[in-house]
């Protein structure tokens, strides 16, 4: 019996490449990419060293999104992840938190049983951190997040994780199966090979669709979200202050010290 | 709720396109399509000329009154309670009158042997104190928290659950929600009830147009406010039809309160049920940190790096620096990506969101998800040495100039700042 890990990733915009259009105070979504989130490629990697360490090891790499999410699942699976299966569904779109767990724990139910579910702590685009947890709530499993080192014993049953904390962190040992969420400390992720980009074509991408995962239309989507935007806007600009004009550095540390005192804040 | 797009008045501009955060609209021939990659965000609507994208709201009137009172997770770690929990404190107190005279701020102390705190917890606003204490749950474990927070959710049905958006708080609150089947929204960094504070908070902090909202809405649904896109947005989240309405909150964003000694309020003992079988994690032990604690969310004054140090020694410059200014060493993600620094110094949407009484920002160009996270900072200085980088743009004051021969002088004229202003003023 192969010892099963699914890995959740999610396909984000590179947010560092968003600009704002400085009049209209838009984002300019023109030319961002969009990439596999990077706490999931620490997911991802922790579960391929598993792979490259006991035989038998089967890593399915789960997302939800639209069709050209697959292009990160074919990525997945060239560094190495056995298979990778897509929710696409319009009925599932605008999901929040508690949504996108739904139909992300439809998925893993239909995928069957697992030992081992490995995501990001977070995506970048939504910073929420609440996507892992949540589908592991669905799923009845322990979790652990934060997990910045990972050991398996050889009996694939008994986990010893380092959980970081804001000011030091916690050594914790848990049993399969369970979801652990990684950061960017636990690794660092391999790339694509050669070979793994070819061995691609060789390997399946399953995307299925809400009924394929037989979850309850009532639990998804953007209706059933308890969760709604209520307002979006761009932050507003603090707006530019002044330039210190000076000749020589000296010049400008008393300009601005002076500056400083007139303010009362030294 | 839904965004839809009225036939009869699309031009087929494809401005909304340009608008949307979310790729979310496709165009099928003159015809702009909303796809389901849609959060109803509610830009497009404002991006479009013919006003011909509209959102339906859905009118269902569910029975929310059976829950009353704002709760604040107060965590606790080895019996000393987290600055956060007291800035909620602080942040419940206000939302909690601001939704009626009898509404109450209650915190709730989960762990062992730690019904001392109480007196902190009423000192900094508390009305209530509910007190959550068995000897498993000494240490913070999901399982045991999740299952006695969600008890006395269940059992007090409160309006409103605040938590520090701590590691803690960040692996419990969304195991809460999700047992509870209610929303819950991440990181928030401002928070209102009543739609005229809304308002207010908007027009003075945001590029948000007002003019829709009613500031007589008699309405008390919370608005949690919090930046998504690293930064590059803001989303204002409502969770109208469950309960309790569940948010994370960023620490160092609130204000506590002025310490009241001596304050009293009422304490509520609460029955938990929990057993070993529940816990199936083990916590073998907890170690603190032996390196340098980085308290930037403390600090009056952040002295920050970024790339434009070059290299990692440019870090002893800034601690030279932030050592005679009294201040905390920050950084930017790009040096923390470089490895010039340890993740902890790290301002920003990632890292930690700061608002110190003068932040210098040197050799930082001001990414966004960097201004995401330090553009609250009373004073901000930048020096750099590109003239044209964004920094500047949110910079008090900023000096274009070589940060190695800057900052030296800055050092060294320090202590002469008030002869400086004297002078100055003659």
């Amino acid at each position: 019996m192969a010892f099963k890990i699914i890995v959740l990733a999610k396909q984000v915009p590179d947010t560092n490449e968003i600009k704002i259009d400085p009049v209209k105070k838009t984002l300019i979504r023109e030319g961002v990419p969009s990439i596999l989130n990077h706490d999931d490629a620490n997911a991802l990697e922790e579960a391929l060293k598993i792979k490259d360490m006991f035989d038998d090891v089967h890593i399915t790499v789960v997302t939800m999104g639209p069709p050209q999410a697959k292009d990160m699942l074919a990525e997945c699976l060239a560094m190495g992840a056995d298979d990778g299966v897509l929710v696409s569904d319009r009925a599932v779109g605008g999901s929040d938190t508690w949504a996108t767990s739904n139909a992300l724990a439809a998925a893993i139910h239909k995928i069957g049983k697992f030992d081992l579910l490995f995501a990001g702590r977070q995506a970048i685009d939504g910073d929420t951190a609440q996507v892992g947890p949540q589908c592991a709530e669905k799923l009845g499993v322990p979790q652990v997040t934060y997990v910045t080192e990972f050991k398996i014993e050889k009996n694939m049953k008994d986990i010893t994780v380092k959980r970081a904390l804001e000011d030091g962190y916690e050594l914790i040992s848990i049993q399969t199966p369970c979801m652990l969420t990684a950061i960017k400390e636990l690794n660092t992720p391999r790339y694509m090979s050669i070979g793994g980009i070819f061995d691609v074509k060789n390997k399946t991408i399953n995307v299925w669709n809400a009924k394929d995962i037989e979850v309850d239309l009532a639990t998804v989507g953007l209706d059933a979200s308890p969760t709604n935007v209520f307002r979006s806007f761009t932050p507003a600009p603090k707006g530019k202050g002044v330039m210190i004009e000076a000749d020589t550095e000296k010049e400008a540390a008393d300009k601005l010290l002076i500056n400083l005192k007139a303010k009362h804040v030294i | 709720m839904a965004i839809k797009v009225i036939k009869d008045k699309c031009k087929g501009c494809k401005l909304c396109i340009k608008a949307c955060p979310f790729d979310a609209i496709d165009m099928d021939g003159k015809l702009a399509v909303i796809n389901e990659k849609c959060t109803a965000c509610n830009q497009c609507i404002a991006a479009c000329p013919f006003d011909a994208i509209e959102k339906t709201e859905d009118n269902k009137v569910v029975d929310l009154s059976a829950y009353k009172h704002v709760w604040v997770y107060a965590e606790q770690r080895n019996g000393k309670l987290m600055n956060v929990a007291l800035e909620l404190i602080g942040e419940g107190y206000r939302l909690a009158r601001e939704i009626s005279e009898d509404t109450k701020v209650c915190a709730v102390l989960v762990g062992d042997e730690i019904k001392g705190l109480a007196d902190e917890c009423y000192a900094y606003g508390a009305d209530s104190v509910y007190l959550l204490e068995d000897p498993l749950l000494k240490n913070f474990t999901t399982d045991a928290y999740t299952k006695v927070m969600v008890d006395a959710i269940n059992e007090y049905k409160p309006e409103i659950v605040l938590l520090g958006a701590t590691h803690i708080g960040r692996d419990l609150a969304p195991r809460v929600a999700a047992r509870l089947n209610t929303g819950l929204t991440a990181d928030c960094t401002r928070l209102d009830v009543r739609v005229s504070s809304y308002i207010d908070y908007a027009n003075k902090n945001t590029t948000l147009d007002t003019s829709s909202l009613d500031p007589n809405d008699p309405s008390t649904g919370i608005k949690q406010t919090r930046p998504a896109f690293g930064g590059n947005l803001m989303a204002t989240i409502i969770c109208p039809k469950t309960r309790p309405q569940m948010s994370t909150v960023r620490p160092g964003v609130m204000q506590r309160r002025e310490k009241v000694e001596g304050a009293k309020g009422e304490l509520v003992n609460v029955k938990v049920a929990i057993s070993e079988s529940d816990i199936k994690t083990k916590i073998i032990e907890i170690v603190k940190s032996a390196k340098e604690l980085v308290s930037l969310t403390d600090a009056d004054i952040i002295c920050s790096g970024g790339r434009g140090l070059g290299d990692p020694s440019g870090f002893k410059v800034i601690k030279e620096f932030a050592d005679k200014v009294g201040g905390v060493v920050g950084s930017s993600r790009a040096a923390v990506d470089a490895g010039w620094i340890d993740h902890s110094h790290q301002v920003g949407q990632t890292g930690t969101t700061v608002k110190p009484k003068i932040y210098f920002a040197c050799g930082i160009s001001g990414a966004i998800q960097h201004l995401a996270g330090m553009q609250t900072s009373d004073i901000i200085v930048a020096i750099n040495k590109d003239a044209d980088a964004p920094i500047f743009e949110v910079a008090d004051f900023g000096i274009v100039g070589d940060l190695y021969k800057v900052i030296p002088q800055i050092i060294k004229e320090w202590d002469s700042a008030e002869d400086l202003f004297e002078a100055s003023l003659k």
